[in-house]
């Protein structure tokens, strides 16, 4: 009987419940979904969390192995890079960088993308085929050659290395907002809308945007990571932030003469950024299993 | 069949335009003065400055300059090196040959590897196998690939000592290029330990190449299969009663192969962009080596033509590749 009452009663789950229902299936992408919130956490209070100063060098300790091997001090637990700084430090201070990298390029690419494919769904015909065919230019390159070439114009440096990434990854915003919006225009509620009187602007931004969140989430999550990857590979070759910022592409570029007599000072560099980029490539897997209708088995 | 190609060719066109205009606009979009700043710190003498723009044709209207540089590509002419003074095709055709090397074995060993263990783990979907295959997976295409050839090195180079740090051959053989493939011209030469050299000196980097084409071929594969293993003909064809091998092999895997050609023919510009990193590597000396020099050598008359081969290329593959694929799925014809 109560069985009975109860299964009446519930109320069907909402949006977030449903979505994270799904999410929690995939037992990877929660595991990611930990890490990453993990390495939040870290960049946040790195300052706090970090023993010295990503720039304090020990000029008594330089090349120090890390603990575990012999010759390794407990005060570097991860020992030491060639000029005496801590590798730990300087790895907890390295993940704001690479954080904050992936934050700003997709918030560049996805609103710039978002506008752009947008536009071109919306009013198609020339504003279409312009948007487009420039978009189709930019993916002709591939894309490290790309943000290579328009670092060497604008100059090197991180917030350069962030803007040419943004501009590389932007299209396939710019695409899937296209297909989304263009997917959407005809449906019955735009034409209401439209009948009700609504401006362009918010029949655009209100009323068809919000129906093609989904797979830009997904996209947006690959782009994260993509952006973390193709930054440390512009620090790695000298393009991206310079030394001595303590970001891991940068850090693996000094190291590298080190590779046979050091190996610790680049194998901890790199192993942060595949463990970050896998975090949200785990999560974002997660996202696509939960966010693709297609795939939903209910 | 000839007027499908002839369609794509069509639609590619705004595309190839456009890209001349790229590589156009790229010297021209240098901060300064693009002579000084190929120049560099060393500065430059007033009789080569007025070479330099007389051979870019700085001093005619910009349309103009287009034209004739459009002109000269069509030619075959590339402009020359600031560098080496050396014509810039004749160094990227001398180059080239290293780059396709390395990425045919890349893309032989990802291909080798990614489609029988995506075919694999669909059909034991959900076992060990599929869930180890697909975390490697999922491992290599997050990898950063400069970190992961270093760390090649230092295990097989440095701990086990079992191949060469960088380079293409060894230095004590010199082979007048035939083909510019170091294996082959190795073999065509009948000198077998050349071409034991050169494949110790090959294989690293194209396993740190193959890394990541492997692993999008492994996923697309399997979740391909997984598709189609769900289709009624795949369902019929076992209440045939024919065998599992039969099922998967024929009428699967066939089916499945037409999204896993796409996704091969879309890793050219993968494979491009991680030769650049690859070869820096291994000073492995290709296209993408060069490239990376050129920037730091500020060689931009390289730069600009070596951008404008690169994606010419992508963009013919990934024609020859939509042509294939319609030769593998008719409906793609008729549409």
């Amino acid at each position: 009987m109560t069985d009975s009452r109860t299964i009446v009663t519930r109320r069907p789950p909402s949006a977030l419940g449903e979505f994270w229902h799904y999410f929690a299936m995939n037992k990877g992408a929660v595991v990611g979904l930990v890490v990453f919130v993990l390495l939040v956490v870290v960049a946040l209070f790195a300052p706090w969390i970090a023993p010295y100063s990503p720039d304090q060098q020990f000029r008594d300790s330089l090349l120090t192995p890390p603990v575990w091997e012999a010759g390794g001090k407990a005060a570097f637990l991860l020992g030491t890079d060639p000029v005496g700084r801590d590798m730990l430090s300087r790895l907890i201070h390295g993940s704001r960088y690479s954080l904050f990298i992936g934050l700003v390029v997709v918030v560049l690419s996805l609103f710039s993308g978002i506008i752009l494919g947008a536009l071109a769904g919306y009013f198609r015909g020339w504003v279409d085929a312009l948007i487009m065919r420039v978009m189709d230019i930019i993916l002709a390159f591939p894309s490290l050659l790309l943000a290579l070439v328009l670092v060497s114009i604008l100059g090197p440096g991180l917030f350069n290395a962030m803007l040419a990434i943004a501009v590389v990854l932007q299209p396939h915003f710019a695409r899937l907002t296209r297909a989304a919006v263009m997917a959407e225009k005809s449906r019955e509620y735009v034409t209401s809308a439209k009948v009700a009187g609504a401006g362009h602007i918010r029949l655009m931004l209100v009323t068809i945007l919000p129906n093609c969140v989904g797979p830009l989430i997904v996209q947006a999550t690959l782009s994260f990571s993509n952006a973390i990857l193709e930054a440390a590979a512009l620090g790695f070759l000298g393009l991206g932030a310079q030394p001595p910022t303590p970001e891991w592409g940068t850090m693996l570029a000094t190291a590298r003469e080190f590779i046979l007599r050091a190996p610790w000072v680049v194998t901890f560099p790199g192993l942060a950024i595949l463990i970050t980029v896998l975090a949200i490539n785990l999560v974002g897997d997660g996202l696509r299993d939960a966010l693709d209708p297609k795939l939903k088995r209910s | 069949m000839l007027r499908y190609i002839l369609q794509k060719l069509a639609l590619i066109v705004p595309t190839v335009i456009g890209i001349t205009i790229a590589a156009f606009a790229f010297i021209r979009l240098l901060p300064g003065d693009p002579i000084l700043a190929m120049a560099g710190q060393h500065g430059i003498t007033p009789e080569r400055y007025e070479i330099l723009k007389e051979q870019f044709g700085f001093n005619l209207p910009i349309w103009q300059q287009y034209f004739n540089y459009v002109g000269g590509v069509l030619h075959g002419d590339f402009g020359i090196s600031v560098a080496t003074k050396r014509p810039v095709l004749t160094e990227f055709l001398t180059l080239f040959p290293a780059t396709v090397e390395l990425a045919l074995v890349a893309m032989i060993i990802a291909v080798a590897l990614g489609i029988p263990a995506g075919i694999f783990a669909a059909v034991k979907r959900g076992s060990w196998f599929d869930q180890i295959t697909m975390g490697v997976a999922l491992t290599g295409y997050s990898m950063p690939i400069f970190w992961w050839g270093l760390l090649l090195i230092i295990f097989f180079s440095g701990y086990l000592g079992w191949t060469p740090v960088s380079g293409r051959i060894a230095l004590n053989f010199f082979l007048k290029p035939i083909t510019g493939f170091m294996t082959i011209d190795s073999l065509l030469y009948g000198n077998w330990p050349a071409f034991v050299s050169s494949l110790r000196y090959l294989i690293l980097p194209s396993i740190a190449l193959a890394t990541i084409p492997l692993a999008v071929i492994a996923r697309q594969t399997r979740s391909a299969m997984l598709e189609v293993l769900g289709e009624e003909y795949v369902r019929t064809a076992r209440a045939k009663g024919l065998s599992p091998r039969r099922v998967v092999g024929l009428h699967a895997f066939r089916n499945a192969l037409i999204p896993v050609v796409t996704t091969i023919g879309l890793q050219v510009g993968t494979l491009m962009a991680g030769a650049i990193l690859t070869e820096t590597i291994f000073s492995w000396p290709g296209i993408g080596k060069w490239m990376i020099d050129s920037i730091s050598k500020r060689d931009y008359v390289v730069v600009q033509s070596g951008l404008l081969l690169i994606a010419l290329i992508v963009m013919a593959v990934n024609l020859i590749v939509d042509v294939l694929y319609a030769v593998i799925n008719p409906r793609i014809r008729v549409q």
